[in-house]
């Protein structure tokens, strides 16, 4: 087991956000997190990253427990998330954003230009732009950007918080394609989507959240067929 | 104009320098800097106001106090509106220990430093983990506290404040007199070239780019594993001890210090010199510090009008420039389009 969430309660205020979530991650898989608008998803992410605090429930990394192990710390630890809504360095070139991802790896400089080489053949857009500042990107190139930069810290877990949010279905295709050869490289990835559709093709498991709670666990090709799920998360109208 | 930017010409010049042209542009600059008391009898000259005190007081201290500001304001993007409590713990460190030991002006200026630098990191330990507005509220309240303090407490004399403050001795041959400011210029000039020095220095290495990710989206820079409490805490206490250092010479200059001095005004006004100047940019904070530290002495000669007039120029160059004078490099304002396209 790579990553497990155990029993996780998290807060804003009084207002309970995630109320008792247990997920597992085992090594080598994509899992999706799916689940509408204000279902925790985003929440679930952050606490796993550690943006937000958990107020009660373990979050454990290769055996051990995170839980109180401040955001900037997990990165070392092999947990790196593509923030939502890109949350890219807007003034900072491709190239310092790419640099910004290897921050807590100063002492190894030697890493730097064989896992730029690595960005770079993974999204060649990213090489042409190299010198221009991240905020000027088009959306999907920033997306690009924010999963890059989280791979120059040579993670072990990759959190992904909605990649397909506001990109033209080309994009959407492309992105995935990626995220799926990533996962082949050898990172296990955690995969939170509204775009059900694309999540679950990609998948190798999934999670449905509704309201703070998991509804339901299963394989994702099975969550594909299930009407009640195409129902609710694809369209009726989805072959 | 719109084709041409003096801080991209400026930039150009230095770029295109190699280094032993680079020195003699930084010598002359000193050169030229140190001598600018001895500019007195110019169109330069302040009516009323003596013109070599003017150049101390204000012009120097604001120049340093604001790029002690820059620090937390243009580096880090955290907004301090209470930045005047670290001068005030400069002067009063300065006041106290002036009068009460034998120690001398240099003697407390280390001591001075250290008490504002912890200010900083007590008042930093509960705030910094605020964000933008709160952060703002609370450090404007942590100035007035200070002042409330120094004006009810007996040690500081209260609203009667602290006279009699001794100069500092003299180093070598530059001497320090009420008659004749140079030397407390060249002090403060020294003082400036250190913080230059000190923020040019870190703004290459790791704490300049923690800072700069920091103030471009903070959550990013925790999650690319950038100790953002660290580095928030580092850029606020540096920022302090700039102030805490400009508090302890312009007690020693002014020989009286009073609550009085150090209300929000002053923290309001330098953050004015940081924004009017161009935030995050040294040479243009340097230049906000001079104009509109300089500015309403050198117009102190229309009297009522003065202060009309100066929050005119604020108003009309804040208009026709809102980035600033001489603002920073004009990509790190670019805006992250969210949603839509691909």
């Amino acid at each position: 087991m790579h990553l497990e969430v155990k029993d996780l309660h998290v807060h804003y205020g009084k207002i309970e956000a995630i109320k008792g979530v247990s997920i597992v991650v085992n090594e080598g898989e994509i899992v999706t997190l799916i689940g509408a608008n204000g279902a925790g998803k985003t929440t679930m992410l952050k606490t796993i990253s550690g943006l937000r605090p958990a107020s009660s429930g373990q979050i454990i990394f290769n055996g051990q427990d995170i839980t109180s192990v401040p955001a900037h710390k997990r990165v070392d630890l092999g947990l790196s998330q593509a923030p939502e809504g890109r949350g890219i360095f807007p003034g900072m070139t491709v190239l310092e954003n790419l640099e910004m991802g290897k921050f807590h790896r100063h002492d190894r400089k030697s890493e730097m230009s064989e896992d730029l080489e690595k960005i770079y053949t993974l999204f060649p857009r990213l090489k042409e732009r190299t010198s221009q500042a991240g905020g000027t990107l088009s959306g999907g190139e920033q997306q690009m950007l924010a999963i890059g930069r989280a791979l120059m810290a040579r993670p072990k877990v990759l959190l992904l918080d909605e990649p397909s949010m506001g990109l033209a279905p080309q994009m959407i295709a492309n992105i995935f394609r990626i995220i799926t050869e990533i996962n082949k490289t050898g990172v296990t990835i955690l995969l939170v989507e509204q775009n059900a559709q694309q999540a679950l093709q990609r998948a190798h498991r999934a999670y449905i959240l509704e309201t703070g709670n998991v509804v339901k666990e299963a394989k994702a090709s099975d969550l594909l067929n299930d009407p009640a799920v195409r129902e609710a998360y694809l369209g009726t109208g989805a072959h | 104009m719109k084709n041409f930017n003096l801080r991209d010409f400026g930039a150009g010049i230095w770029e295109r320098a190699n280094r032993p042209q680079r020195v003699a542009i930084a010598i002359s600059a000193i050169v030229l800097a140190s001598l600018m008391p001895f500019a007195g009898g110019s169109f330069l000259a302040t009516p009323i106001a003596a013109y070599d005190a003017v150049l101390v007081y204000p012009v120097a201290i604001f120049v340093l106090m604001s790029l002690g500001l820059n620090i937390v304001v243009g580096k880090s993007g955290m907004l301090d509106l209470g930045y005047v409590a670290f001068f005030a713990i400069g002067a009063y460190t300065m006041g106290f220990l002036g009068m009460h030991t034998s120690l001398n002006t240099w003697e407390i200026m280390p001591i001075g430093i250290g008490l504002a630098m912890l200010a900083g990191v007590l008042l930093g330990i509960p705030t910094l983990r605020l964000r933008g507005d709160y952060l703002a509220i609370v450090t404007l309240g942590f100035g007035e506290i200070i002042r409330i303090v120094a004006l009810n407490v007996s040690w500081t004399n209260g609203p009667n404040g602290i006279s009699g403050i001794p100069m500092p001795p003299d180093l070598g041959p530059i001497k320090f007199r009420l008659d004749d400011q140079k030397g407390f210029y060249w002090i403060v000039l020294v003082m400036i070239l250190l913080t230059i020095w000190m923020i040019r220095r870190l703004s290459v290495r790791r704490p300049g780019r923690a800072w700069e990710a920091i103030r471009q989206d903070e959550d990013a820079a925790e999650l690319m594993g950038v100790p953002t409490f660290k580095y928030k805490m580092w850029s606020f206490t540096l920022g302090a001890a700039v102030g805490g250092a400009a508090g302890v010479l312009y007690g020693s200059k002014n020989l009286f210090i009073a609550p009085e001095m150090f209300t929000l005004n002053v923290s309001i006004l330098i953050l004015a010199c940081v924004v009017f100047g161009g935030i995050g940019n040294i040479w243009g904070v340097i230049v906000g510090g001079v104009v509109l530290g300089y500015l309403p002495d050198r117009i102190r000669f229309i009297s009522d009008a003065r202060l009309l007039v100066f929050g005119l120029v604020l108003i009309v160059v804040m208009n026709f420039r809102p980035d600033g004078l001489l603002p920073r490099k004009k990509r790190e304002k670019a805006i992250v389009k969210k949603g839509a396209d691909a």
